[in-house]
């Protein structure tokens, strides 16, 4: 036989019991040639790129999945941020681009589209600020639409007006969506030096650097992981490191056979893999058991960030050879609510806010997928997300708040999104305000190390 | 285009018989043949070549399912680049 039959039955069950997947095959496309002098004509011309471009899309992912018999679970699409398309249109509320970003997500049936974005590192443009307004209203009123915005970066600082605003917007959201706990604020993620092309929702968008359009494709297999490090319990670390390394290279060349495929057959030139292990509510797809299975007692606990930081590293060092383009967020995800063994965690206690804060510092995004109390002032929320910008800007790395002020609910009360979303446990934030920190408003300057020409 | 067919479950008598018969039936020409005994199941692997059959491949991959459901095992066909790409550098 031509093929070892112990590989093959490896890949088998890596597909049927171990959760590998596709996470998601992201179509990028540039509406820079949409923008109109008014709201109404962008939205129509928005709705049409997007339908021609992603025409296909579902179909030519469906049809790779049959045949190479593995599951891509999402097909998506991200576009340019909204914030430069709808830049020349004199109406001051964006919410009618993302309605037609909407229906286009549906007609092409995708489950989301990312872009709803801005990009103010440094500054705001009369259009970021229209955009940013748009946010919870647009949110509110559309299923599919994802939106991020930009308010750090290395190169340029933290945009401290830029974060008072987002905190005041995640509230909002929340409110506009108070039916469904709060669900608009799942759409919706702050970042710090945010990433062209990454194909992972909620934070997706097409960058202005990318080209007309553009396939990228999202791997998973936290499931595999964790089934790799059953085999070598009680091991030293260099042996869960290398074993991490050899899984992280299969998974990720699923990935590369699926961004080919996608881009030869749908004609656009292929982007990037991005490497991340992508959690999933379903037991054994979780990052939070690898961290477990390397000897913490339960996630949260001391040790769990150094866990952390060799798991995100291996699962680099052994992808980045298995594509020819990696970007992306590349690394480990940890989104509470997504992730059966962080819900548990959190539900014990044993993982809070300021250990999830820590992990982040050597992971892929951010703080992701939280659920606080409803009552957390707007001035908390853009602290916790100076926080998390400090972290990225001082460490050149990307990082992302992904926070629900779930309305009504208090602390150890659940919040339930549902399907891939998950459901997340009410964490408590510190007691002690920030009003006066984040009502001085400017920028805190760009670190030393941004200096670097 | 080549594709493995992967065969999985409790060994019973004739697996291989209605395999290739339907695979002969469809101008499905077998390359190679191997099978072992796995974790306690059976699991037969072919390597096969698609190019002279006249059905499409995900018709192929139905009826080879509901072949197998009959059997009580878990018949699949799948391009062969899943199982080189993920084994080899």
């Amino acid at each position: 036989m031509l093929y070892n039959m112990k590989d093959i039955v490896s890949t088998l069950d890596m597909i049927d019991r171990q959760h590998l997947d596709i996470r998601t095959v992201t179509m990028g496309i540039s509406l820079l040639d949409c923008c109109s002098g008014s709201v109404k004509t962008t939205a129509d011309k928005i709705y049409d790129k997007i339908t021609k471009k992603a025409e296909n899309l579902v179909k030519t992912g469906e049809d790779i999945e049959k045949e190479f018999g593995i599951p891509i679970v999402n097909k998506r699409i991200s576009v340019t941020p909204v914030s430069l398309v709808g830049a020349a249109c004199a109406e001051s509320d964006y919410t009618p681009l993302a309605i037609a970003m909407d229906k286009a997500a549906i007609e092409c049936g995708v489950n989301f589209i990312g872009g709803f974005s801005a990009l103010v590192q440094k500054g705001f443009t009369e259009s970021d600020r229209k955009l940013i307004n748009s946010i919870p209203s647009a949110l509110a009123c559309t299923g599919r639409v994802c939106s991020s915005v930009n308010v750090a970066s290395t190169k340029a600082g933290i945009n401290m007006d830029a974060v008072a605003l987002m905190g005041q917007t995640v509230k909002k959201t929340a409110l506009l969506t108070a039916d469904t706990g709060g669900f608009g604020c799942a759409k919706l993620v702050v970042f710090a030096n945010a990433v062209e092309d990454n194909p992972f929702m909620a934070g997706a968008f097409h960058g202005v650097g990318e080209g007309e359009c553009v396939i990228n494709v999202g791997v998973s297999g936290p499931g595999v992981v964790y089934h790799a490090l059953k085999s070598c319990k009680g091991q030293p670390f260099d042996v869960v490191a290398e074993t991490i390394k050899c899984t992280a290279f299969k998974i990720t060349r699923m990935g590369q056979l699926v961004a080919r495929e996608a881009s030869e057959r749908l004609g656009v030139p292929f982007g990037i893999v991005d490497l991340s292990l992508a959690p999933t509510p379903e037991k054994g797809d979780s990052v939070a058991r690898i961290l477990e299975e390397m000897g913490l007692e339960k996630c949260g606990t001391h040790g769990t960030t150094a866990a952390l930081a060799l798991l995100n590293d291996a699962v680099k060092k052994g992808g980045v050879m298995a594509s020819n383009h990696v970007g992306g967020l590349s690394g480990a995800f940890i989104p509470v609510s997504e992730d059966e063994g962080m819900i548990d965690a959190a539900l014990s206690k044993s993982l809070c806010l300021d250990k999830l804060e820590a992990m982040t510092c050597v992971c892929s995004v951010g703080l992701d997928m939280i659920a606080v109390p409803g009552d957390t002032s707007a001035e908390t929320i853009g602290a916790i997300i100076a926080d998390e910008a400090a972290i990225g800007v001082v460490n050149c790395k990307t990082t992302a708040v992904r926070i629900i002020p779930a309305p009504g609910k208090k602390v150890g009360e659940i919040v339930e999104f549902g399907g891939l979303l998950g459901s997340a446990p009410v964490m408590p934030v510190h007691e002690f305000g920030s009003e006066k920190f984040i009502s001085r408003g400017g920028r805190i300057p760009a670190p030393m190390h941004s200096l670097k020409n | 285009m080549k594709a493995l067919i992967t065969v999985t479950g409790t060994d019973t008598t004739g697996i291989i018989a209605k395999v290739c018969t339907y695979l002969a039936d469809n101008g499905i020409n077998i390359l190679d043949i191997s099978q072992t005994v796995m974790q306690e199941f059976f699991t037969m692997a072919m390597l096969v070549d698609l190019s002279k059959s006249e059905k499409e491949f995900s018709t192929v991959s139905d009826e080879l399912a509901s072949l197998g459901n009959s059997m009580g095992l878990v018949v699949r066909i799948q391009r062969e680049d899943i199982f080189t790409l993920m084994h080899r550098v």
